[in-house]
């Protein structure tokens, strides 16, 4: 506020456009309309708590964090627009997760706008778009990404699937980049670790524009799965499991992103031991007297929603201790700091790899129980660690092909 | 077999919801001739109205008041809005009703939210009806087809064995000799106006619960609605119907089958080694009914049984 001011008064006295301020911008490109504009609404919250927070603790290194919100709409050309206009109103530092399609047309215009403008550069915090080439063939020094990519989740599930011994699998997912790495990365994984695992289905939807999903479930059921494997999130996530539900399809659900806002409420009880997803922790494992407060503070203030987004936490507390070791909020030398770097979170140590700027750390399968302290949705339904579901940072980490480029 | 059976299950389920849609549409342009840009919009109305009529009383209460308020609505639409654009012809009739669509769905964003709203199966409806192949079959989905049949009885017995359907009829072919037997012409439009949004609003009641209601569900379903209404033949009741049923049919048969190019062309020599032998149907099928569309207006313009030069 009293930088704004500041700039003002500065303004007004020179006659000046602006003046470069203090605040450090972060500028939130996801889409806030449409069939994905619910995700996006719950990711901001998370963002609005964490920076507020930051914030009241002292900033960063004494200068504030300021969010400003771009809508993306969920349309690559969108995001470019808004990321030029984010561009010229002083924004370096940009968040952008829901959907690989726009964080791998992101990328592209980052590389491009950092290799044309030097001393200018911008760097982009993902926090959710988990296509593999985004850290593979694809992978950029200006993107981190602070979720588990496809392999990773996917690792995670299949895992679990050879644990438990199911026989037979279905693997369902959205027709583009992230739903064909989640189709690959189960196939290939079971094919590794349990050659005697079937895969009895393996199908993909157009992305956004199903309606009714019935056909798919009884697919599904006439194949005789065990279990189903997806990675269908937002609006596809929902009817899916609805359907699901409503058809009497018992089999349990292995999903990376059920935890978003609205699939425990679709799918009511029938979600108790059916849907499961994989995360980077829960409200409902043993957490310290400093991460309830944070939960609380979140619950309260945003009464519509769950605190399911804990990496946009973790990922701005980062990205401040790199600004405050790099002595600056430019791009390069907090990239630089970011680069490897280790943190202690609430759920155990994580580590941004230096070679392909992907975050290791511990995952945790997560399955809808009753009576837990934390609920979802506003039912009384809650996510606990599943039985055998917690995956060592170690173990969850993939080799990566990445050749990274830096600048000089 | 089984997949057979639910595939003529779901596509007769999912073509009454389509043709419950588009019903009022056809209906409006049929009377009115005016091409109704907002209709889906009155589909989300309806699903938003009977979500709060829900929380506040019954789903039995929901399912006739939203109907009738959407229905209020579009006739205060007609009366204020439209019937004042109607004098400077048709283009500016459309552009009305498009601008009308950004309008419902701000308002709907600022009153509901721009999240999904919980709007729920009645519990008295939520259980399985049958077990089909190991499937349930729920009974909602049959309480669908009831209420899409009862609707399409209806709307059949008032439009050609009521006296008021005679008149309304007549005010479509003849509307100045209609006005000088002493009927209110105006009005006769503005209360089709009104049957055709509270249609929409019916759909958006059965609808909303079925799938999701979110701000997002009235750009969802405009272009399917537009495709059922193009394919039966712009104004045509009874082509809408054939149209949409044939949309639901094929495009849940289509999710049904596994085939991929490879199989239905490996007689040209495709295989699954190629790009294209490697697509599938079921990835096909949200594209069927533009391809459909295009289909049929290039073999015959006017629709299935489209009668009406537009």
């Amino acid at each position: 506020m009293t930088c704004k001011a500041w700039t003002l008064a500065a303004g007004l006295a020179l006659g000046a456009a602006g003046h470069a301020c203090a605040d450090i911008k972060l500028g939130y490109l996801d889409t806030l309309s449409g069939p994905t504009g619910g995700v996006g609404e719950a990711t901001l919250t998370t963002f609005q708590l964490a920076v507020d927070r930051i914030n009241a603790a002292g900033g960063v290194a004494g200068e504030p964090f300021a969010l400003e919100v771009y809508d993306g709409k969920g349309k690559p050309d969108e995001v470019l627009v808004q990321f030029q206009k984010a561009i010229d109103d002083g924004v370096r530092h940009f968040l952008l997760a829901n959907g690989s399609s726009l964080v791998a047309a992101l990328v592209d215009a980052l590389n491009k706008y950092n290799a044309r403008n030097p001393g200018e550069e911008a760097l982009l915090i993902n926090y959710g778009a988990s296509a593999t080439e985004l850290t593979e063939e694809n992978c950029s020094f200006w993107h981190f990404r602070f979720t588990p990519h496809a392999g990773m989740a996917v690792n995670a599930l299949t895992d679990y699937v050879v644990k438990q011994g199911f026989g037979k699998v279905y693997v369902i997912g959205q027709d583009y980049v992230w739903g064909r790495n989640v189709a690959d990365a189960a196939v290939s994984q079971l094919a590794e670790k349990a050659p005697g695992i079937e895969i009895v289905g393996n199908e993909l939807h157009p992305v956004n524009k199903v309606k009714d999903f019935t056909p798919y479930v009884q697919k599904i059921i006439s194949a005789g799965a065990d279990v189903v494997i997806t990675g269908n999130w937002g609006q596809d996530m929902t009817l899916l499991v609805k359907s699901a539900a409503d058809s009497g399809a018992t089999m349990p659900f292995l999903t990376v992103f059920g935890g978003s806002i609205g699939t425990v409420a679709a799918l009511g009880d029938a979600a108790v031991g059916q849907l499961y997803y994989v995360s980077e922790g829960n409200s409902n494992m043993e957490i310290s007297a400093e991460q309830k407060a944070l939960v609380d503070a979140y619950e309260a203030r945003f009464p519509d929603y769950d605190y399911t987004y804990h990496r946009n936490v973790l990922a701005l507390k980062m990205l401040k201790a790199a600004i405050e070791t790099a002595g600056s909020a430019d791009a390069i030398p907090v990239a630089k700091a970011l680069e490897g770097m280790t943190f202690d979170d609430e759920f155990g140590p994580v580590e941004m790899r230096a070679d392909d700027h992907q975050l290791l750390q511990n995952l945790y399968v997560n399955t809808v129980a009753k009576g837990l302290a934390y609920t979802a949705d506003k039912t009384d339904l809650g996510w606990t660690l599943a039985e055998g579901g917690a995956v060592s940072k170690d173990r969850a980490a993939l080799p990566t092909t990445c050749e990274m480029k830096r600048p000089e | 077999m089984d997949v057979i059976v639910f595939a003529l299950l779901n596509g007769t389920i999912y073509g009454l919801l389509l043709f419950m849609m588009s019903s009022g549409l056809t209906l409006i342009f049929s009377m009115m001739g005016v091409l109704n840009f907002a209709h889906a919009s009155f589909y989300m109305l309806g699903a938003y109205l009977a979500y709060t009529v829900a929380e506040a009383s019954t789903f039995w209460a929901a399912l006739f008041l939203a109907p009738v308020l959407v229905g209020l609505l579009g006739m205060a639409v007609e009366r204020w809005g439209l019937r004042k654009v109607h004098a400077n012809g048709h283009v500016a009739e459309l552009l009305f009703t498009f601008g009308l669509v950004y309008v419902i769905d701000e308002l709907v964003k600022i009153v509901w939210g721009r999240t999904a709203v919980n709007y729920r199966v009645p519990e008295e409806l939520n259980f399985p009806l049958m077990t089909l192949f190991g499937a349930d079959f729920p009974a909602y989905r049959a309480f669908i087809l009831v209420v899409a049949a009862a609707m399409l009885g209806a709307l059949w017995f008032i439009l050609n064995r009521t006296r008021a359907g005679t008149v309304i009829r007549a005010a479509l072919v003849e509307p100045d000799m209609v006005g000088c037997l002493g009927h209110n012409v105006p009005a006769i439009f503005m209360s089709v106006f009104g049957i055709g949004c509270a249609l929409a609003g019916l759909a958006g009641v059965i609808g909303g619960n079925t799938f999701i209601t979110d701000p997002a569900m009235a750009a969802q379903m405009g272009p399917i609605v537009f495709v059922v209404v193009v394919l039966g033949g712009l104004g045509s009741l009874a082509g809408a119907f054939m149209a949409a049923m044939l949309i639901g049919y094929l495009q849940t048969a289509a999710i049904s089958i596994d085939w991929s190019m490879a199989d239905i062309f490996a007689a040209a020599g495709v295989t699954e080694a190629t790009e294209f032998g490697r697509i599938s149907v079921a990835s096909l099928s949200t594209a069927i009914p533009f391809l459909l569309l295009v289909l049929v207006l290039i073999a015959r313009p006017s629709g299935l049984m489209g009668a009406r030069e537009s």
